[in-house]
């Protein structure tokens, strides 16, 4: 034996005898993960998480989250002598008199823009492939509320170095707070210790930051991933592959080299990013004053939505018996926002609803399998970019010479008639993939060879698909509609409620599909 | 469960990589790997140089970047380089030449044997039966009075998070009648002839000796003075008394949701707020005309004193800034 395994077993039993952890760590170890790229997008989400608790600890041993005033007094000598709070001094000394520091800040704000940016994509990769259903349930439920709280920590993150584009995004974000019925003023008041803007909400959203939301993040990322690891990861359709089994490479060494070496990659590109890409410059927009504001003030991209949705909303107050109102503010920045993230953490069960499906599910959809679904998923995401672009409005007026009126009126209008559109495409593209999947087993694909037959009519060949193609296109199930019961067990008529007309509704058209070829169809093509 | 109408062929037999049959190819891959760690180890030695040996005022130009800070340019490409090659090394060397057969592991549903269910269920009745919960209603009740009061202290904690609580003072900014306006920056009283028409400034009131001004000061006081032909307002005759000479003042604080009103165009006399378009008509006492806010920009009566100075004529007559439940806006 060489002194090296010595060392090693040594070890082993050392841990063995007091954890017997020899058995769990064997299975855990040659423990199969399913391959795919889409895969990697959660992976993103959890290495830039990474990233920021590293660089985020980095730039917490400089930075003051006071907001008592200071007179600046370091190498950035447009600032020389203007008086600041000490959030926004200990910002730009971060930025220009630690070294490395502007780096590690760029790295901090780029890993937040990717760690959203990718936790979208995961959750569009989850819900347009099915991984949401059965047992999975919960962890989309954690899912949404990570992403919730995602955009929450990033928003009071960007709040802390007490510019003036970040004043200003706390300034909406205490009228939103203030423009809650009965409370709201009393709840704004709580927060900013009195009137806005006070001199506690920087320590105290930094409290929230650094320590509150991190760790309510790790709590929640951990039962998501101890779930995955417990359920085991859902799979592509395709031969071999079965609701019964899972097929990939061993986390030890395949699946721990690519996964680690992941991380490295990711960390890397966030590295290079933050190198030479420079992002929120905040000592050109100067300390937060109440009185100024830069033009084109734009928030992070994953509150650009909320922020072009407020944009677009018409001016609408109620003034009664002294009290006050504001639908203007109400309807953009809590209840359509509330309804939309609501409508999303019950998906799941929706749609379990509709089509009566209460089977276990391991095997992924291919989005066009489920042409309803990914036709109301398109919709959703109309429905947002719409809002996004509505966020950007006056920036794409600079940039494209485009009236910024004529923009609000593109997306107050757009934002009801676009998302149905983006419905009906999607499904019927859907369908259409659907035909030529199903023409292609049936008649093989296309090869590209013409030929002439001897009465002078040309063919183009057919190749037959392999039977591992073949498979792959039709092993998918296709749901029947669901028929609603018209007699109880015992034979008694039910009533006609609206809920069941609803849901029989919603069935057929979830039920919409190109059959697949039948046995009969594949063996009278064969015969040919 | 509808049958398949194609059968199941199973998982695709495994071909092999260039590295899993040829040894050379294999050596070529492990000597890729190195090359993918070692450029990694020069990633940070560039690092090092450049945290030492890269000044942190020192700009260089490059062409697309322009011109940009060196020293974090260089640190940041070191620690780019350092990083993104030890990844690429790894997922290079799983690729090549760790083994790629494809492993298959049996799935089992999630749910627990019948029997097993039925144990808990029965575990569950019998333990809590031996507390008798169900039985002792009284010790059920006054254990949850109990627990739902002590859930309130924590709330009965937060009380203190503000010392004051609105009242009054959302609708009350420093502005008194008499109040001189000073010009911000350089707190200097203004007279009428120091704004030509079509000029715009931004003012704050005189306070108080020995009152400093806050962040909270100018969150409401924050007023906007602009400059217009007398006959080009389109105002009533009360809103017309509240000018002086062509000169209108309102609040510089949206009343959408606050943030500064800072764009004036002067050929169209429209104010507009950056954060979300809300435009107002100078003319017509910044009436809104396009965007979101539901109500004008506050209006502050002017005159000028016996110097000649500007001041308010008197307070405003609404709460200024966004709206809030008990703002009285008739």
């Amino acid at each position: 034996m060489k002194a090296r395994e010595r060392a090693a077993g040594a070890v082993a039993n050392y841990v063995d005898e007091r954890t017997g952890a020899a058995k769990w760590m064997k299975k855990t170890l040659t423990k199969v993960f399913p391959d795919h790229w889409s895969f990697m997008l959660g992976e993103i989400v959890l290495y830039s998480f990474i990233i920021l608790l590293l660089s985020g600890t980095f730039l917490t041993f400089w930075f003051d989250p006071s907001m008592r005033e200071v007179e600046y007094e370091g190498s950035y000598e447009a600032l020389e002598g203007v008086h600041m709070s000490a959030a926004y001094a200990s910002t730009l000394h971060i930025s220009f008199d630690v070294r490395g520091g502007l780096l590690m800040r760029q790295i901090h704000h780029w890993a937040a823009l990717i760690f959203l940016a990718a936790m979208v994509a995961h959750l569009l990769r989850v819900f347009f492939t099915g991984a949401f259903r059965k047992p999975r349930e919960m962890n989309w439920i954690i899912g949404v509320g990570l992403l919730t709280l995602g955009i929450v920590e990033g928003f009071l993150g960007y709040s802390l170095p007490d510019d003036l584009l970040s004043g200003t995004g706390i300034r909406i974000a205490e009228a939103i707070m203030q423009a809650i019925p009965v409370v709201g003023s009393y709840l704004s008041y709580f927060v900013f210790g009195g009137a806005f803007p006070g001199e506690l909400f920087i320590p105290r959203i930094y409290t929230a930051h650094v320590l509150l939301i991190p760790g309510i993040f790790l709590a929640l990322i951990t039962a998501h991933l101890m779930l995955v690891w417990y359920q085991k990861h859902t799979q592509y359709p395709g031969p071999g592959r079965t609701e019964k089994n899972v097929v990939g490479y061993p986390l030890l060494p395949v699946y721990m080299a690519k996964a680690g070496g992941f991380f490295f990659i990711v960390f890397g590109f966030t590295a290079f990013l933050g190198a030479v890409a420079q992002i929120n410059p905040i000592w050109v927009y100067g300390p937060y004053t109440p009185a100024q504001i830069g033009a084109g003030s734009q928030p992070d991209w994953y509150m650009g939505w909320l922020d072009g949705l407020v944009r677009m909303s018409p001016p609408i107050e109620t003034h009664a018996l002294g009290y006050t109102i504001s639908w203007n503010i109400l309807i953009p920045g809590l209840i359509i926002p509330g309804i939309l993230f609501t409508l999303m953490a019950l998906y799941p069960f929706i749609e379990s609803w509709i089509t009566g499906d209460k089977r276990e599910h391991h095997l992924l959809d291919r989005p066009r399998n489920n042409p309803n679904r990914t036709a109301i998923g398109a919709m959703a995401l109309t429905f947002v970019l719409v809002t996004l672009i509505n966020g950007g409005n006056d920036l794409l007026a600079v940039h494209f010479d485009l009236s910024i009126n004529q923009i609000m009126w593109f997306s107050r209008i757009g934002v009801f008639v676009l998302p149905p559109i983006a419905f009906v495409v999607t499904k019927r593209i859907c369908l259409a993939l659907q035909r030529a999947d199903r023409e292609m087993v049936l008649h093989g694909k296309e090869s590209g060879r013409l030929v002439m037959l001897p009465h002078g009519e040309f063919i183009e060949v057919h190749e037959p698909l392999s039977p591992q193609k073949a498979y792959q296109l039709t092993s998918h199930e296709q749901l029947p509609a669901l028929s609603a019961p018209e007699t109880d067990e015992r034979g008694v008529a039910l009533p006609k409620g609206i809920r069941q007309k609803l849901r029989a509704r919603w069935s057929r058209a979830a039920s919409e599909q190109i059959a697949k070829p039948t046995v009969e169809e594949l063996k009278e093509i064969e015969h040919h | 469960m509808s049958l398949q109408p194609i059968q199941d062929p199973g998982l695709p037999s495994h071909v092999n990589r260039k590295a899993d049959a040829d040894p050379k190819a294999a050596k070529r891959a492990e000597q890729q790997v190195a090359i993918l760690f070692l450029t990694s180890a020069l990633g940070t030695v560039l690092f090092i140089f450049s945290y030492v040996g890269v000044p942190q005022d020192q700009l260089i130009f490059l062409p697309i970047l322009g011109t940009t800070n060196a020293h974090q340019l260089f640190l940041g490409l070191g620690l780019a380089i350092s990083l993104f090659f030890i990844g690429m090394g790894a997922v290079h060397w799983a690729k090549t030449l760790m083994p790629d057969h494809e492993v298959v592991d049996v799935r089992k549903e999630q749910r627990s044997k019948d029997e097993d269910r039925a144990a808990f269920v029965a575990t569950i009745k019998e333990q809590g039966a031996t507390a008798g919960l169900g039985r002792r209603t009284l010790i059920k009740r006054t254990l949850g009075l109990s627990l739902g009061l002590a859930g309130l202290s924590p709330l009965l904690l937060l009380r203190d998070c503000s010392a004051e609580l609105p009242g009054e003072e959302l609708a009350q900014t420093n502005w008194r009648a008499g109040t001189r306006l000073l010009t911000d920056p350089g707190d200097r009283p203004i007279k009428p002839g120091d704004l030509e028409v079509g000029a715009v400034a931004q003012v704050l009131p005189l306070l108080p000796a020995g009152r400093k001004r806050t962040l909270n000061d100018i969150a409401k006081d924050a007023l906007l003075l602009i400059r217009i032909r007398p006959e080009e307002f389109n105002l009533d005759a009360e809103r017309l008394s509240w000018t002086y000479q062509g000169i209108i003042a309102f609040s510089k604080i949206c009343s959408h949701m606050g943030c500064a009103v800072a764009l004036y165009e002067q050929s169209t006399k429209h104010l507009l707020c950056p954060c979300h378009q809300s435009t107002f008509d100078v003319t017509r006492a910044a009436k809104v005309i396009f965007g979101p806010a539901a109500r004008p920009l506050p209006q502050l009566p002017i005159s000028v004193d016996s110097e000649g100075y500007l001041v308010a004529a008197s307070p405003f007559n609404e709460a200024v800034g966004p709206s809030y439940w008990e703002r009285d806006s008739e």
